[in-house]
């Protein structure tokens, strides 16, 4: 079965395609950081960091359609464990209904928290989509290598990637031979062949564990996985970390207003 | 005299769960053969597989390879001799892309950067598949998979290349590329399978497997030319064999241009 690429887009070749991923991995995490420490209310700021990231994602030519929405499959999350705040926190009253005997109160505090929450969130899956999305999967497991990233972890993204679509379509497999062989049947029962399906993931998720073991081994494998360096980093990627990084601080200390 | 290249003796195990699934196989192999291991499902033709490079150890047997006595101080050496190629190539294939999977024995090895990409360049380049580096191997076909997994093990530089079901599940153009790919390689080649026809065409010599033992071992003529021993351990002789057989035959011929040349001079 055809599956979308996890770093779609990646295959580009921009000036931000060809950058080090050690310089983005750096560069966009700090972009997270810098947005999250930001204060809630310095809205000018949050909108410096926005026009920053969207013009990176213009030079490096990923589909704007595509990064905005991606970037909306956060807001379901956040809205979920937010959007009570603004009716429980105490403070200056913003509004207040009431629904028969259920009254509501919306408070400026719980507001600016639910806003808080929102645009940090947003703006951040912007900086780690730009980074999926301009570098390729097996490239930028390099990059957290060479940032040392426990080894162990960097392993387990890569059978991760790996792995992943196998087991989409072992699992998609055992969903069509069930639905082949299940002709109406009350709910109960549909619900435990979903049980049984997982289970059956699992043991075969195992075992195939074992063969891929069995096949690491055979090659010569002693726990360590052995990587070729890559080149250093080069003149571009200082230039582009500079230039992030000094855009992020001058936004930071608002020097431009 | 040709030395050996594998030696078993006496080799019996057991998994875990109590399941016997070799009862004392003997088997010779000499350097430069090709040798078939045939039988059916559940013969215990893979667990012989994972024996000869000590994935699987049994205290009950001797294997020898290359005159290495199997033993933990030759485990990694013999590992370098051995190359195994498993039959599921999403097992074979663990890596993001097809030049760290093909890389990952040469690197284990701890060669040279300039070593090791040459390795990968030659070891693909053996397997028609020059280029493919920067591909993941989830978005390569069967069939290309199949070959990038015998990559991973050339790449090592093997004595023995030892192959579990290469042809099973890929298309007939497929495998006769594959087939065609492996009568190439001139290194020891030990291949295990129940598909008679591609055995016919590949092998010198064969042992026949069934329940753990080994029934019958001989020439690729003789033992693929026997029906009966065939037909009575659930398999059955080459098309070829049957055919000419059919047909009131006494030595019936192996390969298909045997036959065709029979079959002319005999009719025309």
């Amino acid at each position: 079965m055809k599956h979308d690429f996890i770093d779609k887009y990646a295959e580009l070749d921009t000036v931000i395609h060809r950058l080090d991923p050690r310089v983005k991995i750096v560069s966009f995490i700090s972009f997270v950081f810098f947005v999250i420490f930001t204060s809630p209310s310095e809205f000018l700021n949050f909108l410096f960091y926005f026009i920053l990231i969207f013009n990176v994602i213009l030079i490096s030519k990923v589909p704007l359609k595509f990064v905005f929405k991606r970037s909306l499959v956060i807001i379901p999350f956040v809205l979920f464990v937010a959007i009570f705040i603004p009716f429980f926190k105490q403070g200056e009253v913003a509004g207040s209904y009431s629904f028969g005997s259920l009254h509501l109160t919306l408070s400026y505090t719980g507001l600016i928290i639910l806003w808080n929450v929102l645009v940090k969130s947003w703006l951040s899956v912007f900086g780690m989509l730009l980074l999926a999305s301009t570098t390729k999967f097996p490239r930028l497991l390099k990059g957290f290598e060479k940032l040392k990233m426990p080894e162990l972890m960097v392993m387990v993204l890569s059978f991760f990637y790996r792995y992943v679509f196998v087991l989409m379509d072992e699992a998609m497999r055992m969903k069509r031979a069930r639905d082949s062989r299940s002709f109406g049947g009350c709910r109960v029962r549909q619900t435990r062949s979903i049980g049984n399906i997982i289970a059956t993931l699992f043991v075969r998720a195992y075992e195939r564990g074992e063969r891929v073991y069995a096949a690491m081994v055979s090659r010569g494998f002693s726990g360590r996985i052995e990587t070729l360096g890559e080149s250093g980093v080069g003149r571009l990627d200082l230039c582009f970390l500079v230039l992030f990084m000094s855009c992020l601080v001058v936004i930071k200390l608002g020097i431009l207003w | 005299m040709v030395s050996k290249a594998l030696e078993i003796r006496n080799l019996e195990y057991a998994y875990p769960d109590g399941t016997r699934a070799l009862k004392g196989v003997s088997m010779d192999v000499f350097e430069g053969e090709s040798v078939g291991v045939i039988g059916p499902n559940g013969a215990g033709k893979s667990t012989l597989l994972l024996h000869l490079n000590g994935i699987l150890r049994s205290k009950n047997g001797e294997i020898r390879v290359m005159d290495m006595h199997m033993e933990d101080g030759n485990l990694q050496k013999i590992r370098r001799k051995v190359g195994l190629v498993f039959q599921d190539p999403d097992d074979q294939l663990f890596s993001p892309t097809v030049f760290d999977d093909v890389a990952f024995g040469p690197l284990n090895l701890g060669l040279s950067r300039e070593e090791v990409e040459e390795r990968v360049a030659k070891a693909l380049e053996q397997v028609n598949m020059p280029g493919y580096e920067g591909r993941s191997p989830h978005h390569l076909s069967f069939g290309e998979k199949k070959r990038v997994s015998i990559a991973t093990v050339l790449s090592i530089q093997p004595e023995i290349l030892v192959l579990d079901e290469p042809t099973s599940n890929i298309d007939p153009g497929t495998r006769r590329g594959l087939i065609e790919l492996l009568n190439g390689f001139e290194i020891t080649k030990i291949i295990a399978s129940h598909d008679i026809e591609m055995i016919a065409e590949l092998c010198d010599r064969v042992f026949l497997l069934y329940d753990g033992k080994i029934i019958k071992n001989g020439d690729v003529g003789e033992i693929l030319t026997d029906a009966e021993l065939l037909e009575s351990h659930k398999l059955e002789p080459p098309i070829m064999v049957r055919l000419f057989r059919g047909a009131g035959y006494s030595n019936a011929p192996l390969k298909l241009g045997e036959g065709i040349r029979k079959i002319k001079h005999n009719i025309y």
